[in-house]
């Protein structure tokens, strides 16, 4: 059994627990036990760099502190969060003057950080620690016939990390949907930013942008997209409807998290994984799953309409 | 005689401060400008924005709304030939403004932020209802029901808890946070 110091982000709290559920039942599965960081705190998002930089590292240096003392690598399931902490960890590895600022700051929780902690997001785990053969090997009910586009989002691949993941064409994600049975159609939207926080201030130009991923999902005939972000998830879920009703659109299609999909065809109950909170109905991707693997391609009909 | 900095200066020393390149190389490709997913948005394009500080236009620049629409995105900075990071530029000039109380009446980027830092001061996590007041308004009667409506379908689902979630060792979190930033008038 492979453990990690597992960070799951305030999100993973509230709007995002199905992506919290999904990935312990599929850790589970893979023999991978995810850790909860003791006392965990927010990893600062975007705001708090928007106000100050050092107090935005120092949030993350607890979190790095805290797991440094289990001596396991950290995972984060959103994309910010594993910006924000591998952000922080770089600076506070490369420069001494602000470790010893945020170590002194540390001492107030009794803490201390000497930069032997490494940070990664959840899908490099399952691609990279896991691997595709090990996962091929627990998949039951492979996801034949349903076509997935893969949405990275954008913190997950940039800036470049230099971790060997490539920024500007990436396939791992196609890759490890292909090894849970199911088709990656081509989505060239794939690495594009869904908006995250203008959601909340610029709300017109965020729709704008998250049309634009949904027409580009539309267009490649997707029954789903798959995502492995909260942030990605919730604009491109919660606000379809706004979206639709913004720009006379009629988009329907559903938005699940790589676990939700990884943990379906592993045979894990839908509810078990938290399918069924969705504001998008995920039951097409459910029929396609329950479908006998003949009955798939006589009703290979796309769910998603094209606006 | 003293001289004092140009505000193109001010803002390069900060991208400097990151620990990223400044603005003195850029060439005007407006590579940037094209990778941005946000720039229909934005009443100066980041190149044209990079422009503008180098010729010192400070009130321009302050005023423009470009800089709070950036979503942090990284295309920018991911592609820029002169290895300048357009989107730490962003953010130092969001802290710039800040800092100075110097930016468009009419964004929500700068008390959005201020209302978030003051969450998690108070509870170590984020709690979404707790920005509301900051955004609610911005689309009127009309605005604040479809607000109120989607906040009801996510109650309704369980993504929308009622009790914001704190930490265990608040008091050790915000001392720790006291000897980097004095929490008085920000609490």
């Amino acid at each position: 059994m492979k453990r990690y110091a597992y960070f799951p982000g305030c999100s993973a709290e509230t709007v995002s627990a199905s992506y919290h559920l999904s990935t312990v039942e599929t850790g589970a599965k893979l023999g991978i036990e995810f850790q909860e960081i003791e006392d965990w705190n927010c990893c600062g998002a975007t705001p708090y760099t928007n106000v100050d930089e050092l107090l935005a590292n120092a949030l993350c240096a607890r979190n790095l502190a805290i797991a440094e003392r289990t001596g396991l690598d950290v995972v984060a399931p959103c994309n910010a969060c594993f910006k924000n902490l591998h952000h922080a960890n770089e600076q506070l590895r490369a420069d001494a003057d602000l470790a010893e600022h945020l170590n002194y700051a540390l001492e107030a929780d009794d803490l201390h950080y000497a930069g032997t902690t490494k940070v990664h997001h959840l899908i490099h785990v399952f691609v990279r620690d896991v691997g595709f053969e090990a996962i091929k090997k627990k998949v039951t009910h492979p996801l034949k016939g349903l076509k997935v586009a893969a949405y990275y989002g954008c913190q997950l691949v940039r800036p470049d990390r230099g971790d060997g993941f490539d920024p500007a064409g990436p396939t791992y994600f196609e890759d490890l949907l292909r090894a849970i049975g199911a088709e990656a159609v081509p989505f060239p939207y794939r690495l594009r930013c869904c908006g995250a926080s203008l959601m909340i201030g610029q709300r017109h130009a965020a729709l704008a942008m998250v049309r634009d991923l949904l027409r580009g999902a539309a267009q490649a005939k997707a029954d789903v997209v798959a995502t492995a972000c909260p942030l990605c998830q919730l604009n491109l879920e919660a606000y379809q409807k706004d979206v639709n009703r913004e720009f006379g659109t009629t988009y329907e299609i559903p938005v699940l998290y790589f676990t939700q999909l990884m943990g379906l065809a592993m045979g894990i109950s839908p509810k078990k994984l938290g399918i069924g909170t969705e504001l998008v109905s995920a039951q097409p991707v459910l029929d396609c799953v329950a479908r006998k693997p003949a009955a798939v391609a006589a009703a290979a009909a796309p769910t998603a309409k094209v606006g | 005689m003293y001289s004092t900095l140009s505000f193109a200066d001010e803002i390069s020393n900060e991208m400097y401060a990151t620990g990223t390149r400044g603005l003195n190389c850029c060439i005007q490709c407006a590579t940037c400008s094209a990778a941005c997913p946000a720039v229909d948005f934005m009443d100066h394009t980041p190149r044209r924005l990079i422009g503008m500080i180098n010729a010192g236009m400070r009130e321009e620049v302050l005023n423009s709304n470009t800089y709070w629409m950036c979503a942090s995105c990284y295309a920018c900075s991911e592609r820029c030939p002169k290895e300048i990071k357009p989107s730490e530029l962003m953010y130092v000039l969001k802290r710039y403004s800040i800092w100075k109380n110097r930016y468009r009446s009419d964004m929500v980027g700068p008390e959005f932020s201020r209302r978030f830092v003051k969450t998690i001061m108070r509870n170590g996590k984020s709690y979404e209802p707790g920005y509301a007041p900051a955004f609610i308004f911005e689309g009127g009667v009309q605005g604040m029901l479809r607000e109120m409506q989607f906040g009801m379908k996510m109650l309704a689902k369980g993504r929308i808890p009622l009790v914001p979630s704190r930490i265990k060792r608040l008091d050790n979190f915000r001392r720790m946070l006291s000897r980097i930033v004095p929490l008085e008038g920000i609490e």
